[in-house]
């Protein structure tokens, strides 16, 4: 099958694939590029797992070509960190144990970046239905509900309401 | 044997403190490594033909135009497989089940055939082209038909073979039994079905086989839960083709959910390798999500008839089950217990029962193979269920206040250890404290007249209870063993020179946090920090043989197992300290980290300083190092406990179900982290709020699977699952190192009773006695319409 040369820009790198048309964004970017931590769990759109930001809006790669991403800027779970600091997602996510086997932890985080980037303060609510195209099977979804806030706090730096579990390491 | 843990610092971080999660850094920046993320130099892919009929003779397979596309290297078929006598493979309850078939297909999207490309797709398009004509045969669905003397005989592979039962088994004294009904004041009775469902974890199954010809060696990256298991199972099939079990590595990487799932031998997985040996390359197989829901093993798929009896004044005395379990087209459950039903004789649950009888009888059914517990030790989870149903049911029938009958006739805490009629020994317990304090949370009194008010206003409003008895920790080699091997399980710690350790165990994480709790465990025993502590577990390689994580076994075992490593090492280390400080051992004093010369508090050993010693300052005679490894056969099984409470609102509109609040307190016995085993309790309790309103498998006449997607499987999200309550009481397991019992399946087993029976609860005045889980908002519509609810 014939292959097509897609640009786009994924966590601040440019990058030029050689890509079928037929194949999914989410194995472009999990088997060609090498990152893996967009996960796949069901390809049928359902799961979340594969959720990326694709120009700043939380969407499925799986159910998207990876020739679509012609000239786009696409962010994985990869680009979260900064400089090696987690963002206060994924901190939230830690300090408020919103992830067991951490498989649907990716997406799950990326959908809640975009939530909070959208809209400043979230009820509980509005953040559970941010939330529901993304499936977790382990964690009940009360803690990530729990990270989501921890993280909306810290990032209009208001001040928990209670101490913050004790550090591992 | 003290069950008092003193608390050490959180610098140590030993049992009791809340650690962040030591696994959490890689997870949270995409850096996992689950078998999808494996690939390897040269990988082949592999795709599955899947039969579209639940029954049907393979009259023939042409794979030509698969292999006339470029990329596709081979179609492998059963008659392939036969060729090695590859084609069967034996499961753990000494029944047989297929890898591919050779004349016929028993269930549909049954494994055909299985097509080997250069790449994911291309493999894809292989077996989309390979053509299988199927003869039709004749359909068996329903278990209860299924044993009808004209049912067809499915299992024509068995010689003399003429029905379609697998097995029957009973527990108890019939006759007992018989006689407390004929002596009851109150006899109450009840169909339920426990339906048919999945685990769903949100990673699939699937593997990287990859079979090193020059060292003929087998690696495979596998989604188990057993990965020692495995390596052995794959040596003893086959042996005989060359497999040596030194010659198996099984490495089970990051784990994406397992819940049961993830304990069998699949098909899949043994094409896989017997692909990679036959072309020599690495072949990567990862099903998909109907592939996972269609042909993976099920769980539950009881049909009970249950009874129970008791005084007029609501004192139980006996109970009796009848119980058909549909197993699809082979007993492939996953189940090490010596009895084919698991655990079902629990089923006395809570309740102190003089007479109890219970009979489990095995069906073949078009349909696939298992089953395996869905976040329970073995159908407990059913046990639990009908037992729960019938005391609600007897309550409402006497008329008496659910929670008062069940507090009537809870096991009294000081009857522990306490033998149940149907053989169990139950370690310890306080029920009437668990469902007092939930009761407290939930503010019960009011509830009830809350209810009584909404009532009266034609509103539907519905309190349920469930006291569930748990029992996990598989377990005891008198009653389970893996093909003969007993079902201990490892530890094995080594402190480094620094006074820094590695752990290792035979068991495997799949979410539940191991690494960190092995690790506080560690801590605890030794006084290391637990940041220092490195856990590893999953390569066969590295890691102690071990039987693996499932039934909420880690602790229990492998948990055991560390403490007691940790206490041989620490024995060692009294040794290394009295040498180096020159005092007698009985002079020493230990506190988690350091030994102190009694009376003087100045004079002291860290337990850095004495591993550096017993490296290089260790008395004379003494082996150098500081290790310890241990393989820990539990005694006796745990039991875990708690009460739950619900209330459910339901719109007589749409029939709809809304889970107002609902309060869980569990006993777990003592607890490494608090915050895990909070959100164990969470997610266990969303596991049983699926079954419970949304989650089923059904087949329609033809053997169609019916929620075969996650169209129609429905996995609830964070909108449906209400924000769980949960708190604990504590009664320490008195035969465990450290008193704990295991918590990861508790919340799955105990919650669908609590969401039944309010269901019931709020339904009852109209007449309904009982409704079947899924609660599904048709379901309960059409039962309120058929109770004349216009609403
Ligand atoms: S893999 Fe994309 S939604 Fe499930
Ligand atoms: S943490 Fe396992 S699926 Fe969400």
């Amino acid at each position: 099958m014939a292959l097509r040369t897609v640009n786009f820009t994924i966590n601040g790198e440019a990058k030029s694939v050689q890509a079928e048309s037929r194949q999914l964004l989410v194995h472009c970017i999990r088997e060609t590029l090498g990152l893996t931590g967009t996960h796949v769990g069901c390809e049928t759109s359902h799961c979340g797992a594969c959720t990326i930001h694709l120009d700043g809006e939380p969407v499925k790669s799986c159910t998207m070509f990876a020739v679509q991403a012609e000239g786009k800027s696409l962010t994985t779970v990869e680009g979260l960190a900064v400089g090696g600091t987690l963002n206060p997602v994924q901190e939230g996510f830690w300090e408020e144990h919103g992830l067991q086997c951490g498989f649907c932890t990716p997406g799950m985080m990326m959908t809640a970046t975009a939530l909070l980037r959208t809209v400043n303060e979230p009820t509980e609510t509005e953040i559970r239905e941010a939330i529901s195209g993304n499936l977790c099977r382990c964690t009940g979804y009360v803690n990530i509900v729990k990270a989501i806030q921890y993280a909306q706090r810290k990032m209009h730096a208001t001040p928990a309401p209670e101490a913050v579990l004790q550090g591992g390491d | 044997m003290t069950q008092t843990i003193p608390m050490t610092s959180a610098a140590i971080g030993g049992m009791g403190h809340s650690m962040k999660r030591k696994e959490d850094p890689r997870f949270l920046q995409g850096k996992g490594n689950y078998v999808e993320d494996v690939n390897l130099p040269g990988m082949l892919w592999m795709d599955i033909v899947r039969s579209p009929y639940a029954h049907a003779k393979i009259v023939s397979i042409d794979a030509s135009k698969a292999l006339a596309i470029p990329g596709v290297l081979a179609v492998i078929t059963g008659k392939d497989l036969e060729a090695y006598n590859l084609h069967w493979m034996p499961t753990l309850m000494s029944d047989t089940q297929m890898v591919l078939p050779v004349d016929k297909v028993m269930y549909q999207a049954q494994e055909v055939a299985a097509v080997i490309a250069t790449d994911r797709y291309i493999a894809a398009d292989g077996a989309a082209v390979v053509d299988v004509e199927y003869e039709e045969l004749p359909v068996v669905v329903d278990p209860f038909k299924a044993l009808l003397p004209d049912a067809p005989v499915l299992r024509t592979d068995k010689p003399g073979k003429t029905d379609n039962h697998i097995f029957h088994w009973e527990a108890g004294d019939a006759a007992v039994t018989d006689k407390a009904f004929a002596d009851a004041d109150v006899v109450v009775k009840q169909d339920i079905y426990i339906p048919r469902i999945h685990v769903a974890s949100i990673e699939t199954c699937g593997c990287v086989a990859s079979f090193e010809k020059t060292e003929g060696k087998l690696t495979v990256w596998m989604t188990t839960q057993a990965p020692h298991a495995i390596r052995t199972v794959f040596a003893l099939v086959a042996g005989h083709v060359g497999l040596s079990e030194e010659k198996i590595r099984i490495i089970s990487p990051d784990i994406g959910g397992g819940f049961g799932g993830k304990v069998p031998v699949y098909p899949g997985y043994v094409i896989a390798v017997a692909a990679s040996v036959l072309i020599g390359k690495p072949v990567k197989w990862i099903e998909d999500r109907m592939e996972n829901l269609q042909a993976d093993s099920f769980a539950r798929d009881y049909h009970t008839t249950a009874e129970l009896a008791a005084t007029k004044d609501g004192k139980l005395t006996a109970l009796r089950f009848k119980t058909l379990a549909d197993h699809g087209y082979a007993d492939a459950a996953a189940n090490p217990s010596k009895f084919p039903a698991g655990l079902y004789h629990i089923c006395t649950g809570s309740y102190d029962l003089q007479a109890a009888h219970v009979e489990v009888d095995g069906a073949y059914t078009n349909k696939p193979p298992g089953g395996v517990a869905y976040r329970c030790s073995f159908r407990v989870t059913e046990a639990v269920h009908t037992i729960e149903r019938m005391v609600d049911i007897m309550a409402h029938q006497i008329g008496m206040d659910p929670a008062a009958l069940r507090m009537k006739n809870f096991i009294e805490k000081d009857q522990f250890p306490y033998k149940s009629v149907l053989g169990w020994e139950y370690d310890s317990g306080d029920y009437h404290a668990a469902l007092q304090k939930a009761m407290d949370i939930i503010g019960y009194d009011d509830l009830r007249r809350e209810q009584l008010e909404k009532r009266a206003r034609g509103e539907f409003m519905g309190i349920g209870i469930s006291s569930f008895t748990e029992i996990v920790g598989a377990g005891p080699s008198k009653d389970f063993d893996i093909l003969g091997i007993k079902m201990f399980d490892s530890a094995e710690i080594r402190v480094h020179p620094t006074g820094k350790a590695i752990a290792r165990f035979g068991t495997k994480s799949q979410g539940q946090g191991h690494e960190t709790t092995y690790a506080q465990i560690v801590a605890q025993e030794l006084g290391i920090p637990m940041a220092h502590v490195q856990v590893e577990e999953g390569d066969t390689d590295t890691a102690p043989y071990g039987l693996g994580t499932y039934a909420s076994r880690s602790t229990p075992t492998s948990g055991a197992a560390a403490a007691m490593a940790a206490r041989k090492i620490r024995d060692k280390a009294r040794k290394i300290a009295a040498y180096v400080m020159e005092v007698a051992e009985e002079d020493l004093e230990w506190e988690p980290g350091k030994f102190t010369v009694k009376g003087n508090p100045e004079a002291f050993k860290t337990i850095q300083e004495i591993a550096f010693a017993a490296y290089t300052n260790h008395p004379q005679g003494m082996e150098a190092g500081l290790e310890a490894t241990h393989y820990y056969d539990p005694p006796n099984l745990t039991f875990p406990f708690g009460s739950y409470i619900c209330v459910v609102d339901i719109d007589a509109g749409t029939g709809q179900v809304h889970v107002r609040r609902f309060v869980a307190v569990d006993d777990c016995g003592n607890i490494i982290n608090p915050m895990i085993v909070d959100g164990q309790i969470h997610g266990g309790l969303s596991m049983g709020l699926a079954p419970s309103l949304y989650e089923e498998i059904s087949y329609d006449e033809a053997g169609n699977c019916l929620g075969g997607s996650f169209i129609d499987y429905l996995v609830p999200t964070a909108v449906e699952t209400p924000n769980w309550e949960t708190d604990k009481t504590i009664t320490p397991s008195p035969h465990h190192p450290f008193g704990a019992k295991g918590v990861g399946e508790s919340a799955t087993v105990g919650a669908p009773p609590a969401i039944a029976n309010a269901v019931v609860d709020a339904l009852w005045h109209l007449g309904v006695r009982h409704i079947d889980i899924p609660m599904t908002p048709s379901k309960v519509w059409k039962v309120l319409r058929d109770h004349g609810v216009t609403g």
